[in-house]
């Protein structure tokens, strides 16, 4: 037996292949949201990944330092590397902020790390890693930056020196990697003249002003002015030992929060990008709904062109399940060639987004057996007007 | 007359009550194997309600229809599936061809005989026979746009033919053709009916093809007067 659905599409091609193009960059957009969220997931694991800790210690009652503020002192690590069990910790800060350099800005994540401890990037593409203690900076190369730029960060410039790659924050912000005291105070620094008002502040208040006292002022001013706070302590623990009995200890005897890696995946992902997810997910459902409604239109609009032809067909002695069959077969080749063009579509348009779009192949897999299935279910209409044609309306009259 | 197809009393009674219409009372007919018989009258006397219970597309009220000496319609349908019925032993030839556009000219005609169960080989060879009977073989790879009005209509013949049913129903065939046309499609229904032994229905109100007609059917609100025909020879 012939493919009646075969012979209809080769025979009106251009038809087929247009609309299916024209659903294609529908389906397309579909896989890119799923990719969209696909992508926020795998930022928030690389940023987890690529700090290189086991737990994150941060302010007590906080969820810090990604999906809240935190803020404890940065002599706190000190006190942590005397846990046992306890292989590494170091500072780290992160403030968002716009970069600027020359007319243009990034938007970024700012990271203050210490060189060789956990918090500094994985690995650089180019350039080196920083040998100087203060106005260098490594930079995803998300930003746009280039070997050698000068960035400014508050009122300081910054020296280019490396470059990394798929270091980004939660948000989709890529990193720009300055050390640690740079940070802190980028972090907390204040304009000039706010540091004067505060001053004169100061001086105005007998108490840190005392003429008996020499030196407080000056130390009330230092103290003012300088910043000893960081946003959170990676930690690495040693080789055998379970981060979550570190974390235990961290809690129960230092008074602070701490977090092991699937605390923080879950912080990160069930809760941060949750309502972005929740979002992406209306808009996939919409998608779905839009193009199940565009294909059961398309299907039910080409079956209509040919009612008296399927007069004919049922007049002949043609079965229903053969007619249902063609309209089936046609909706699934409608929907093979608009998942072809999405899928191709989608690869080529995710490298232009501005945040990483990451289309899994398990992702396509899933998609193309939706399509299939909204097909399917998009051409019962059609199905069910072609089985209502009476095979009478073939003979005139 | 056991072979070909017999009606008798054949009624069709469309609505109840007040309303009702009885579109054929009480209609008497027979057409022998190979005999071409042409079934006239004025619009809405009743001739396609005939072809359409002719055709197991609509049931009788009552009467009794037998097709190649089987009983096919007697109070009732005594064939339990009417699309084998209407795929295997009645061919169709309507006024337009009605041809399937997305199938070229051979696959047109071995359709039928696909659906029947043979083998897509047989029935490409059965539909090229049929095509060379009827002058259209070389067009057998042709599409069905690339045809002109008569040979869409000799393919329509030729599917008709495709599954050797023992009669055709044709509605008003020659309607949208000249004379010439109209009486080649004439002569070529009666060359198939010989060739085949096919009794053939004809419904028209064409007045150039009723002489053609040995034996006519009149029908007129819903009763048949079968009258001779000329039986003028077709040149």
């Amino acid at each position: 037996m012939i493919s009646l659905a075969g012979r209809d599409i080769l025979h009106s091609w251009s038809k087929f292949v247009l609309t299916g193009f024209g659903l294609g960059l529908l389906i397309g957009v579909t896989l890119t949201m799923a990719g969209v969220y696909r992508g926020m997931v795998d930022d928030a694991k690389v940023l987890l990944t690529n700090s290189g800790a086991d737990l994150w210690v941060v302010q007590k009652d906080t969820q810090g330092p990604y999906a809240e503020s935190s803020s404890i002192k940065d002599d706190v690590y000190r006190q942590i590397l005397g846990l046992p069990g306890v292989a590494r910790a170091a500072n780290v800060t992160y403030f968002t902020m716009q970069v600027r350099h020359g007319d243009t800005e990034a938007r970024t994540m700012v990271v203050g790390f210490e060189p060789d401890q956990p918090g500094e990037p994985g690995y650089l593409v180019a350039g080196r890693r920083l040998v100087r203690g203060h106005y260098e900076a490594i930079a995803d190369v998300k930003t746009g930056f280039r070997l050698g730029d000068r960035i400014q960060i508050r009122r300081h410039e910054y020296a280019v020196v490396g470059l990394t790659r798929r270091m980004v924050s939660s948000g989709g912000d890529p990193m720009v990697f300055i050390p640690l005291k740079d940070a802190q105070e980028a972090q907390f620094l204040k304009d000039n003249d706010a540091i004067i008002g505060d001053r004169a502040r100061t001086a105005a208040n007998p108490a840190f002003n005392r003429p008996g006292v020499p030196g407080l002022l000056e130390a009330i001013n230092a103290s003012q002015s300088s910043n000893r706070n960081v946003n959170a302590v990676l930690v690495r623990v040693a080789e055998g030992i379970s981060p979550d009995s570190v974390a235990r200890e961290i809690r129960r005897w230092k008074h602070l929060e701490a977090f092991t890696r699937e605390q923080m995946e879950e912080i990160l992902i069930a809760k941060l990008i949750a309502t972005a997810a929740k979002q992406i997910g209306m808009f996939l459902a919409i998608l779905v709904v839009v193009s199940a409604a565009i294909v059961a239109f398309i299907i039910y609009t080409m079956t209509l062109g040919k009612i008296r032809e399927i007069a004919v067909l049922k007049l002949i002695g043609t079965r229903n399940r053969t007619i249902a069959s063609m309209i089936l077969q046609q909706a699934m080749g409608l929907g093979l060639i608009g998942f072809a063009v999405g899928k191709i579509a989608a690869t080529l348009w995710a490298p232009a987004f501005p945040k990483f779009v990451l289309l899994l192949p398990a992702d396509a897999v899933s998609g193309f057996m939706i399509v299939m299935v909204v097909c399917a279910l998009a051409s019962t209409l059609a199905i069910h007007a072609a089985l209502k044609v009476d095979p009478a309306e073939a003979i005139g009259g | 007359m056991d072979q070909g197809i017999h009606i008798e009393g054949l009624s069709k009674r469309y609505g109840a009550g007040d309303t009702a219409v009885d579109a054929l009372k009480d209609v008497n007919m027979s057409v022998a194997p190979g005999e071409v018989i042409g079934l006239v009258g004025p619009s809405g006397s009743g001739k396609t309600t005939l072809l359409k219970c002719l055709g197991a597309v609509i049931e009788p009220t009552r009467g009794r229809m037998t097709l190649g000496g089987e009983v096919i319609y007697e109070q009732g349908w005594k064939i339990p599936d009417l699309r084998t019925l209407r795929r295997d032993r009645i061919g169709f030839v309507f006024q337009a061809p009605y041809l399937i556009p997305f199938l070229d000219v051979t696959d047109n005609v071995a359709l039928l005989p696909m659906l029947a169960g043979r083998s897509n080989s047989e029935s490409r060879v059965r539909a090229l026979e049929l095509l060379e009977a009827l002058d259209v073989a070389h067009r057998a790879k042709a599409q069905i746009s690339e045809l002109s009005g008569g040979e869409q209509q000799r393919v329509s013949i030729a599917r008709a033919l495709a599954n050797q049913p023992p009669v055709i129903l044709a509605d008003e065939p020659t309607a949208p053709l000249d004379s010439e046309r109209a009486l080649a499609v004439m002569r070529i229904l009666n060359q198939m009916a010989r060739q085949y032994q096919t009794a053939i229905i004809v419904v028209t109100h064409d007045e150039k093809i009723i002489p053609t007609f040995k034996r006519i059917y009149h029908i007129r609100d819903g009763r048949t007067v079968e009258e001779a025909g000329e039986g003028r020879e077709i040149s």
